[in-house]
């Protein structure tokens, strides 16, 4: 049971971003994706969400080829947690944590009761059920970042995709979610996330995987991967190791 | 739901009696809620009403299909106004904004200009709208670059903006004496002269269209992210988008062929009904129903009373949404809530 990819090609019908991608996430696993700005790993999470069509390869969800899966039926499999913008229209939290239901009721059927319960719990499940009734608009961009987390919970995935996660968020809340995408790992989903800082893929990450250019550089545990040589070939800046009494490493750039 | 939804919604329905009683009690032979109670009741029991039958006359055959009129066109363009806030992500945005209206215009102003009969002429608007949109639709679907929504919004402008110099042009053709004030009468909006055969060709499509966009409205929460959110969360954005604005512009094309141009009312409605129940869409359809009924019934009534002759609607709707939108703004909380 995964979402694997093989000899993928990814990009727009009238330009290829990347290609020869092969990549595995199990249930129960992080995965981190690494990459200078621009390397195509946001082209790479919608391909992988069948939002782009895959230009080439395969692409297989728990053995089923993605591309033969209706809208919501992808939607129950896979959750989607975009960076978090502010929105148009001042919906509550509790509104925006049941757009996370659509897949799972009629065209035109309004919210039941189960899909209220389960909204509620996602809220409760990541602390902040006492700002359902708050203006999303009006929240914290930690806040924000929670409640769409909690959204994509909604949709009961098996896999949640997030993009950039904690790119928004000051200290405390990154450490926050990604002490939640750790949790959702060990509950059984499947976590695939995006970061710009390679420390929080070797603390948090079982696997890590680089890309530059829409080429995988290389792929495999966090903990062997991760090495100064490796990053300075990935971001090409000089990277400085920092080493604890421990042997816990952390890295510097520049 | 929440108390205050129930309690915006008692407002919204207060108002639209208020607006109701004041319609038939306005004029120049004003209808009490009595007469117009026992009226009601004699045309469902068959008993003989024992007013006057000047007074049946009017309510029968004038203010009632008038009222009528203005309630469907009220309620139809608010319904289509905030299913397209929702659907382009605007708060500023009118069910106007494909074409639709535009496209009437052009449609009557010819009907106009070739003497048609008003039946012809009203068929010709609502055709013309269907048109408008429908050539939006499909210039918008060629171009496969960029956010497919804003690119039916920019299409939808440059399209309005030339079918306007069409407009122009019949009307600088148009012989000023005749043709031309009823060309300007009808760009401005009225609905005098509604008569029970103008009902009946405007109640297909404005009750199909409306029911369409009130049963699809648990989906345009959703519909309002982003493109690629919303069909994250498995939602079938093409198809929708299609149906949302099938349906607002039915509505549109029929409220235009009915009544003549009546601005505003599709865009101001939409935020007075977040103003009472919030901006989620499940609750807001059915409040902005309401409220748009009311307030264009409530316009129709100043129109057809505050002067020696009739005001357009379009003046009305004007004098009095500007200083209720800039209201709104000012008050607002941010967000559009």
């Amino acid at each position: 049971m995964s979402l694997s990819a093989a000899d993928l090609a990814y990009g727009y019908r009238e330009r290829l971003i990347g290609r020869d991608i092969a990549l595995s996430l199990a249930r129960g696993e992080v995965l981190a994706l690494l990459g200078p700005n621009g390397s195509g790993k946001t082209t790479l999470l919608k391909t992988l969400l069948g939002l782009l069509p895959a230009r080439g390869g395969s692409l297989t969800l728990d053995e089923r080829p993605l591309s033969a899966l209706s809208p919501p039926e992808r939607a129950r499999a896979l959750g989607y947690v975009p960076q978090a913008h502010a929105g148009t229209f001042a919906f509550t939290v509790l509104s925006v944590v049941l757009m996370g239901r659509s897949a799972h009721g009629g065209l035109f059927a309004a919210p039941s009761r189960r899909d209220h319960a389960v909204a509620h719990a996602m809220l409760e499940r990541l602390g902040i059920d006492r700002l359902a009734q708050r203006p999303y608009t009006l929240i914290s961009g930690g806040e924000r970042q929670l409640a769409l987390i909690a959204r994509a919970l909604a949709q009961e995935p098996a896999y949640v995709i997030l993009d950039e996660p904690t790119a928004s968020l000051d200290f405390g809340n990154q450490g926050r979610v990604m002490s939640e995408i750790r949790r959702l790992a060990a509950e059984g989903l499947g976590v695939l996330f995006t970061t710009h800082d390679p420390n929080q893929a070797l603390r948090h990450a079982d696997r890590v995987m680089m890309i530059r250019d829409g080429q995988a550089l290389a792929s495999g545990p966090a903990s062997t991967l991760l090495t100064p040589e490796r990053l300075e070939q990935l971001y090409r800046v000089p990277i400085e190791t920092v080493r604890g009494d421990d042997g816990r490493v952390a890295f510097l750039p520049g | 739901m929440r108390r205050s939804a129930i309690g915006g919604n008692a407002i919204a329905l207060s108002l639209l009696a208020c607006a109701v009683l004041l319609a038939f009690g306005l004029g120049r032979f004003p209808v009490g809620p009595g007469d117009l109670g026992r009226l009601l009741w004699s045309g469902l029991s068959g008993q003989p009403s024992g007013l006057p039958s000047q007074i049946e006359t009017v309510i029968w055959n004038i203010r009632g299909p008038r009222v009528l009129a203005a309630l469907l066109c009220g309620a139809a363009l608010a319904v289509a106004g905030t299913a397209f806030q929702g659907l382009f992500r605007n708060p500023l945005v009118s069910p106007d904004i494909l074409g639709a209206s535009s496209g009437a215009a052009l449609g009557a102003v010819l009907g106009i200009y070739l003497s048609l009969g008003l039946f012809a002429i009203q068929l010709s608007a609502f055709l013309g709208g269907l048109v408008a949109v429908g050539a939006v639709y499909a210039v918008g679907s060629t171009i496969r670059r960029g956010d497919p929504v804003l690119v039916l919004v920019l299409t939808g402008v440059v399209v309005g903006s030339l079918l306007g110099a069409g407009i122009g042009l019949v009307k600088y053709w148009a012989d000023p004496y005749n043709q031309l004030p009823a060309m300007t009468f009808w760009l401005l909006g009225s609905l005098a002269g509604t008569s029970k055969a103008d009902l009946l060709p405007l109640l297909g499509p404005v009750l199909l269209g409306s029911a369409a966009l009130v049963a699809l409205r648990w989906r345009m929460n959703a519909m309002s992210l982003p493109e690629e959110e919303a069909q994250a969360l498995g939602l079938r954005t093409g198809p929708l988008r299609l149906a949302i604005v099938v349906a607002a512009t039915l509505v549109t094309a029929a409220s235009v062929a009915a009544a003549g141009i009546i601005g505003w009312v599709g865009l101001v409605v939409p935020h007075l009904a977040r103003f009472l129940v919030g901006p989620d869409f499940g609750r807001l359809v059915p409040t902005a129903a309401v409220l748009g009924g009311g307030y264009l019934l409530v316009i129709d009534t100043l129109a057809r009373t505050a002067g020696p002759v009739e005001t357009p609607l379009g003046i009305l709707t004007a004098v009095i949404g500007t200083p209720f939108f800039i209201w709104l703004l000012a008050s607002s909380r941010g967000g559009w809530s």
